[in-house]
């Protein structure tokens, strides 16, 4: 009894504990590490990640899968870059509208033509993908530096990033859409059992609809700081966004197979796995060892092994508990 | 997929009705095929030559070994996201072989014939590692496969320190430059690869038994098939042609570079099954659909390309092509 209760924790809380440990891990070792400034520095970078593994979560919560992401987000960083002359609300207007285009049709694919999410957003990703170069024409599109429009990847709120500000803002509206409202719970009920759900008379096509739709608004949002932060409009950029954003949320014990999940520990799945990066780079620092930054993906991908075996042995005694 | 089943008497009217969507579906890609080949024949200058027929074949070669694993492991109803990454890899690992940077090979025959060996081999390796986690684990393929998609091209990266390997090996690159009687020797690879899982699939208890492990797993256990082993060696055979491709691809280019070989193959293999009309959902698969649904994506994007269309909105029809053939495939099914 003691035994499966420290299973469940583990499996709900481990990657909270993961992340304390590493973060407690780089105090230790690492004289910056909780400097100010390195602390801001991951926050603002990882913030597009956030948004893009939240809309993820919600999709993946459901028992899809939105696989155009990364190309959504460019697609977002360059319309946002083409309006950003025009002031702030016009560049964010344009990318996150560019996103929502997007989503309506994996919305629509995926509801209304019943393709499989996979495959819907596959295509999508390719759809959007050679918008973002058309639009473009084929190379980066710098924005307005006059307009103010930088101000939402490189301003600060006080001294807190506005990116990393509008991220917790959307995790706080995602956590409370998922736990209090009709909409969040039918989100579960739907990954859970679509069939039952849909005889229980909750509308699940319009539940999968608003995930797909937010989805491809908050990949747009990505886009609009990627472009801001950087200061160009990135037709190519976002290449395995989506693949990260699974990780992520992976890392964060929602299961691909929907029916359950947590915002706040894809929150913990995204930090986690920036936060590695970024003690791979004090431990070069160090001078002890020298890891090209090549090896970040191998040990992003060992962790991602981890993890998914830890998964796959916790659900398994689970189900053999009951 | 999620439909309720329809009434008896509702299957028979529409089996009594001209299928459209039915036939549609069955030989769509055909007729799309054919239809893309009259409409370059009609206006593609110099469409009809030798040379045209050359290009597409040897462009098209390498998604179409990839689809080839991968609808192999797609009818048991995984997926494989990982071999954009062994195709890396292998790529990454033959030239440090036969230019002999890991050890010196006196005999550059047997530098080669090593090199060649071993990084199909390595490659097979990795995919049955992703086999034994979704068969031993019951980790679902997506996750499985995408810890070797992140991990495998850091692996190809780390292996050459992202540095691009040139080489002129005449006694590699026949496998990419080849072209006894005229015919390219990748195009030749591509027929016997195909040729051998179309056999395979079709006449072999193996295949055979691949199709029933992904049209019901459960069953297939309790009729006695070790489902674990099909589930393995597919990911494996996904390997072993990821591992060619990556040969292939490298000894046309001259050069290795790990950061874009194989890059986005996975969806392009992936696309061109899907295309070609094999179910994701597994129990259902054809080899031959996944090569003329290979042809018909690099067509189109020939076709455009040809007739002055930019190559980004080549991507876009090509997305259109992707939803709309799955769609009509589904039609027929629901």
């Amino acid at each position: 009894m003691n035994r499966a209760r420290l299973v469940r924790i583990i499996g709900t809380y481990g990657v909270l504990i993961a992340l304390a440990a590493l973060v407690l891990f780089g105090f230790l070792r690492y004289d910056r590490f909780l400097s100010f400034y390195n602390v801001m520095t991951l926050l603002r970078y990882n913030s597009m990640f956030a948004l893009v593994a939240l809309g993820m979560c919600f999709v993946i919560m459901t028992g899809g899968i939105d696989l155009s992401v990364g190309s959504v987000a460019a697609l977002g960083s360059v319309a946002s870059a083409l309006a950003s002359p025009y002031g702030i609300v016009p560049g964010l207007t344009a990318g996150i509208g560019a996103g929502l285009v997007a989503g309506l049709i994996n919305a629509i694919l995926v509801t209304r033509a019943n393709l499989m999410p996979f495959i819907a957003t596959l295509a999508t990703m390719q759809a959007a993908s050679g918008s973002a170069l058309l639009l473009a024409g084929n190379q980066t599109v710098s924005v307005s530096y006059e307009s103010g429009f930088t101000a939402i990847g490189q301003g600060n709120l006080w001294t807190f990033p506005i990116p990393a500000a509008i991220a917790v803002v959307a995790y706080l509206i995602g956590s409370l859409v998922l736990n209090y409202t009709g909409t969040g719970r039918a989100v579960l009920a739907i990954g859970g059992g679509e069939d039952a759900s849909r005889l229980m008379g909750l509308r699940t096509d319009r539940v999968k609809f608003l995930v797909y739709v937010a989805s491809g608004g908050l990949a747009g949002l990505a886009g609009v700081i990627l472009a801001s932060q950087f200061g160009a409009g990135q037709p190519i950029e976002g290449v395995g966004w989506e693949l990260f954003a699974i990780a992520a949320v992976v890392v964060g014990g929602t299961l691909l197979t929907g029916g359950s999940g947590s915002v706040v520990t894809t929150l913990a799945g995204v930090l986690l796995l920036g936060i590695l990066f970024n003690v791979l780079n004090f431990e070069n620092g160090m001078g002890w060892l020298s890891l090209s930054a090549y090896w970040q993906s191998v040990i992003r991908g060992l962790f991602l092994l981890a993890v998914v075996l830890l998964q796959a042995r916790l659900t398994r005694r689970r189900l053999g508990a009951l | 997929m999620t439909g309720l089943p329809r009434s008896y008497a509702d299957r028979d009217a529409i089996a009594r009705s001209f299928d459209l969507f039915g036939f549609l579906s069955r030989y769509g890609t055909v007729i799309a095929l054919v239809l893309l080949v009259a409409f370059n024949l009609a206006f593609t200058r110099n469409f009809a030559t030798m040379q045209t027929l050359n290009v597409n074949l040897t462009q098209v070669c390498t998604i179409v070994i990839v689809a080839v694993g991968m609808t192999l492991v797609i009818a048991t109803g995984g997926i494989d996201l990982s071999v954009g990454s062994l195709m890396a890899i292998s790529g990454a690992l033959a030239p440090m072989i036969f230019m002999g940077k890991i050890l010196p090979i006196g005999s550059i025959y047997l530098g080669v014939a090593a090199a060649m060996i071993v990084s199909v081999l390595v490659a097979g390796l990795l995919g049955l590692f992703n086999g034994w986690l979704v068969a031993r684990f019951r980790i679902q393929p997506i996750v499985a496969t995408l810890v070797l998609f992140i991990a495998g091209r850091g692996i190809a990266q780390v292996m050459t320190n992202g540095n691009l390997q040139t080489f002129r090996v005449p006694e590699f690159q026949w496998i990419g430059l080849a072209r006894p009687l005229d015919i390219p020797a990748q195009v030749i690879i591509m027929a016997v690869i195909v040729a051998a899982a179309a056999w395979a699939l079709r006449k072999t208890l193996f295949g055979r038994c691949i199709l029933a492990v992904g049209g019901n797993e459960k069953a297939s256990e309790l009729a006695g098939i070790a489902v674990s082993k099909i589930k393995i060696a597919v990911y494996g055979i996904s390997g072993l042609c990821a591992g060619l491709a990556g040969l292939i691809v490298i000894a046309i280019n001259s050069s290795s570079d790990a950061n874009l070989v194989g890059l986005g193959m996975e969806l392009d293999a992936i696309a061109a099954v899907a295309v070609g009309g094999t179910l994701l959902s597994g129990g259902k698969a054809t080899i031959i659909g996944s090569l003329l649904g290979a042809l018909t994506i690099q067509l189109v994007r020939y076709t455009l390309l040809a007739n002055g269309v930019p190559d980004a909105a080549a991507l876009v029809v090509k997305a259109g092509i992707i939803a709309l053939a799955v769609w009509l495939q589904q039609q027929h099914r629901g």
